[in-house]
């Protein structure tokens, strides 16, 4: 099985920090037009992070914390686990679920960036849309993934993206973050090397 | 495993990963939307022969919050009361195409018959049966002891060094039963307390101290008193002289509650008769976990009903 380092340490760090500057300046944007009731007031951020387990909960903390040595407070991070809205639960061994937390603002009337490390399917993505909704009525949501590997199979598609890598199918992404594997890399395993 | 039909056949890893997920079910509950989508279009049965008030809406309502279909069928009422036997109720429910069935049966074993059958292919969950086991208890019971020590640090941790005495109609108790072995598998040390008529042949076979007398157990510091309530259901002879001796020497009285410490828990699976095992200060005081244990319940059948019924090759 043959294994090709796409993304070392630095190029990650880079790559968040490009997306924490571009999720700053759509939310400029955003604000820019009308003004919404809901969000500010009580110095509450009106940007929330949510990770998806287990290694997007990682990145969205990384991007926040980048995101507060830009401009403080502007954000708010938190997980949302979205196993069990999941369309493969019947195919798939039994999963255990992640914990939830919504920070605790809540995301009504937010701008809510989710974040993966991986964009394949957009199945996750899917299931994580439908387990925002039952957490309240955000403002706008928007996606950022450390990857987009490409194969989607559903009409979704990232806002930002730290790198996009071609591949087939037969192909694995590897992400390994130094958090929770002891190592930090991005790497494609198998297929045909290029 | 496909089915719950005993704790005892739950390893330590089993049992805290059902209470890890059931952390996350209880989640649910605080939601806006206490709903998930998880076992949209799974059928759940209720197969209730004998009477339960908490067991039976517990399970209905963590059926539904998971989205799943759930009809109730008691034996009142049914063609049970005509003479139909378990085989054929079984094979109707099969026919309409139950995912799981979770039985309760006045006799020990039924649900094991059941899943070791060829009348239904589902996956059964033992709501009690006879004296035998009671294993949803357990888990909500242990989930409860877990989340007053560690509060939201409770994922992943087990019951080790804990101490709990449990009192009162252990002979009849399927309560006692599932809670001796789970409790005793995640660590715990478990004494049982009882007149010695109300104690089960065999009782020295089980990982557990013995004792008769409520109060040297009070003195001896339990983080936990489990009181059970005496099944005059189930009784055909005459166990204690009469209820008020029984309560003098084996109630938790307003006395013997002063005498715990101030974060001891005092549980009771319920359903409670005041003033007979219980007295109604120790019903309503701090110490007390009765309401816990009906709130928690919901959570750890969710985590049961999802480990058992979300992935088809699924199980504990």
């Amino acid at each position: 099985m043959t294994a090709r380092t796409v993304l070392q340490p630095a190029d990650i760090t880079r790559a968040l920090t490009r997306i924490s500057h571009e999720i700053l300046e759509s939310q400029r944007v955003i604000s820019s037009g009308a003004s919404d009731p809901a969000a500010g007031g009580h110095g509450d951020a009106s940007l929330v992070l949510l990770g998806i387990p287990t290694r997007g909960v990682i990145l969205a903390r990384r991007i926040a914390a980048i995101l507060d040595d830009l401009q403080p407070g502007a954000s708010a991070v938190g997980s949302l686990d979205v196993t069990m809205y999941r369309d493969d639960l019947a195919a798939q061994p039994t999963r255990a679920p992640s914990p939830t937390q919504i920070p605790a603002g809540g995301i009504d009337g937010k701008t809510v960036v989710l974040v993966d490390d991986v964009l394949y399917s957009g199945r996750t993505i899917r299931a994580a849309l439908d387990a925002l909704a039952d957490h309240g009525r955000p403002r706008a949501v928007r996606l950022a993934v450390l990857v987009d590997r490409g194969h989607r199979e559903l009409p979704i598609r990232a806002d930002f993206v730290g790198k996009n890598l071609p591949t087939s199918a037969e192909e694995k992404i590897r992400v390994r973050l130094a958090e929770v594997d002891d190592a930090e890399f991005v790497e494609i395993v198998g297929g045909d090397p290029r | 495993m496909r089915h719950l039909l005993s704790t005892r056949d739950l390893d330590l890893a089993a049992a805290v990963g059902i209470l890890d997920v059931a952390e996350d079910m209880a989640d649910v509950a605080t939601r806006e939307v206490k709903k998930l989508p998880t076992l949209r279009g799974r059928t759940v049965i209720n197969l209730f022969f004998e009477d339960s008030t908490r067991t039976r809406t517990s399970f209905e309502l963590a059926a539904k919050r998971l989205s799943a279909d759930l009809i109730n069928f008691s034996a009142k009422g049914s063609s049970v009361s005509k003479g139909e036997g378990l085989k054929d109720t079984a094979q109707t429910l099969a026919a309409m195409g139950a995912d799981a069935v979770v039985i309760r049966h006045s006799a020990s074993g039924a649900a094991q018959v059941l899943a070791e059958s060829d009348w239904i292919d589902a996956s059964i969950l033992n709501a009690g049966d006879g004296t035998h086991e009671h294993p949803t208890q357990a888990l909500l019971d242990a989930y409860t002891i877990r989340k007053r020590l560690h509060g939201d640090a409770s994922r992943g941790r087990d019951l080790a060094g804990v101490t709990v005495t449990i009192v009162g109609d252990i002979l009849h108790s399927r309560v006692a039963r599932s809670n001796v072995w789970l409790l005793t598998t995640l660590g715990a040390h478990v004494s049982v307390i009882a007149p010695a008529t109300l104690l089960p042949s065999g009782v020295e076979t089980w990982p557990v101290k013995v004792g008769y007398d409520l109060d040297v157990a009070v003195d001896d510091n339990p983080d936990v008193v489990m009181m059970l309530r005496i099944q005059a259901e189930r009784m055909n002879a005459a166990f204690f002289p009469n209820s008020r001796e029984y309560s003098r020497e084996w109630g938790l009285d307003d006395e013997r509650l002063q005498r715990l410490r101030p974060d001891t828990m005092v549980m009771h699976p319920g359903p409670m008769v005041r003033g007979l095992e219980i007295s109604a200060a120790a019903a309503d005081s701090t110490r007390s976990t009765v309401l816990e244990q009906v709130a928690n319940g919901v959570s750890i059948r969710m985590a049961v009903l999802y480990l058992l019924l979300a992935s088809e090759g699924g199980g504990l």
